[in-house]
């Protein structure tokens, strides 16, 4: 686990969408450094081309997730030390994402299946009706709070094998996000929630491999809101829709 | 490539074969000792209504459920998709069928 | 080789489910033709079970019996899990599957030799 050695070897992905491979560089081995110290380390010391993309850098943005070494990671988080092994390190886009460059990846799908499975907040008063208060000790809200601290950082996404094997499986996070709205008494069309996740891609097709809950950086379980979303609608649709 | 409603089939068949499994399991360790012969088996078997019943049940659910589950690795790991993904489910379903409640008329009937 | 992503108990309770079931499939047309030789060829089916009766054939046999119980209990863990509420056991459920399944095959095949 430890890296006594003055340099890393760190092979990082380069490419585009028509393809690419890994390209090797020697980086300094300093105190407390995460992984994407590094990659910024060689984009403005060795090669500026370099493609990828961050922001915050302290866990809340959700745009720095790579592969590192085989795993998906929230990069600004992740120290070398504790994924290094015989002193190299690799670096990749996330998985199950399109490529535009290097080591960023084209997003789209990702949202466009939130959107598709109703993960957007559904009113149902306006600005002129008072606030309605939420009781946080409900068995609902309980449920909702579970799920609710995601970062759209697309690690579980890339994580998931069944989203690898079928394209249109809508993935953890964005199921994951209807949960949160099943379980939101504030959110207005619960049925369409259960609709839209039933729908061909929806959560039926998870196979509980549990990736996504085990690479979660935030320890959320998208495997056990999933469960939920299953429940939910075996539940509805014996009641009849 | 799971709908709701072939999740629901796989779940429902899954639940249905359950206490089936478990009396075959316990057939089996029972019926295995000292070795089996067609006499033994057909001497339980042959002229038996609740073990047709049993045997043919298990057959039918065995049947829908190991389609949908070979139909969901031939979309997943092998691309397969539309028409031909269609006609190895309902192909393989079939053909399970009938090669299993043959089996099933074999040794339950007279 | 696994693969890194895969490293962990839940996907490999997964791909041993997934195989298992594959492999259940694949086995049960051998298992409807021998069957239906009490039928058509009674004589067959003696010697093919007498055929049986060598060890080797018994080492598969446990292997089947394994298979089966591995796909039964596993399945069983799956549906608790969807249907009733999430538990955080579920790797201990996962492995007692494992171990389920073995104490079934190995009362099998104590039982057949």
């Amino acid at each position: 686990m430890s890296s006594d050695t003055k340099t890393l070897d760190v092979s990082v992905w380069r490419g585009d969408s028509a393809g690419g491979k890994f390209e090797r560089f020697q980086v300094p081995n300093q105190q407390s450094q995460t992984i994407l110290d590094v990659v910024v380390w060689i984009q403005q010391k060795i090669d500026p081309t370099l493609a990828y993309r961050y922001a915050c850098r302290v866990g809340m943005c959700g745009s720095c997730a790579m592969m590192v070494n085989g795993e998906p990671r929230w990069t600004c988080r992740t120290h070398v030390l504790k994924v290094i092994r015989d002193n190299r390190i690799e670096v990749a886009p996330l998985r199950n994402l399109p490529v535009i460059k290097d080591l960023a990846t084209d997003m789209d799908p990702f949202f466009t299946k939130w959107v598709k499975a109703e993960g957007v907040f559904h009113p149902t008063s306006s600005r002129d009706d008072d606030i309605v208060k939420v009781n946080p000790s409900s068995d609902d809200r309980i449920l909702a709070d579970a799920a609710i601290e995601c970062i759209n950082c697309a690690v579980c996404y890339a994580s998931c094998d069944t989203v690898q094997g079928n394209p249109e499986y809508l993935g953890p996070a964005a199921l994951n996000r209807a949960w949160t709205l099943v379980n939101d008494e504030k959110d207005g069309k619960r049925a369409d929630i259960l609709d839209a996740v039933s729908q061909r891609g929806g959560c039926h097709n998870c196979h509980s491999q549990g990736s996504c809950a085990k690479f979660c950086p935030n320890e959320l379980s998208p495997i056990t809101s999933i469960a939920g979303l299953k429940r939910e609608t075996i539940k509805s649709f014996f009641k009849g829709r | 490539m799971l709908t709701f409603r072939l999740f629901m089939l796989q779940r429902v068949t899954a639940l249905i074969m359950a206490p089936l499994v478990l009396g075959h399991l316990a057939v089996m360790v029972y019926a295995i000792r000292g070795g089996l012969s067609t006499g033994a088996i057909l001497s339980r078997t042959q002229g038996s209504l609740p073990w047709a019943i049993f045997y043919g049940t298990f057959v039918v659910a065995v049947s829908i459920h190991a389609a949908i589950g070979v139909r969901v690795i031939a979309a997943e790991i092998f691309h397969m998709r539309g028409l031909l993904l269609n006609a190895l489910s309902w192909a393989l379903c079939a053909f399970l069928l009938f090669a299993g409640l043959r089996a099933v008329l074999s040794v339950t009937a007279l | 080789m696994i693969r890194p992503h895969r490293k962990h108990p839940l996907w490999l309770a997964y791909i041993l489910h997934r195989l298992s079931g594959l492999a259940l499939a694949i086995f049960l047309p051998a298992h409807f033709y021998v069957l239906s030789l009490a039928l058509t060829a009674p004589k067959d089916l003696d010697g093919f079970l007498h055929w049986a009766d060598k060890p080797l054939v018994k080492a598969v046999e446990f292997g089947l019996v394994f298979l089966l119980a591995v796909h039964f209990f596993g399945g069983l863990r799956l549906m608790a899990f969807e249907l009733l509420t999430w538990t955080k056991d579920q790797k201990t459920w996962a492995a007692a599957s494992v171990a389920f399944a073995f104490m079934v095959a190995g009362s099998f095949v104590l039982r057949a030799i």
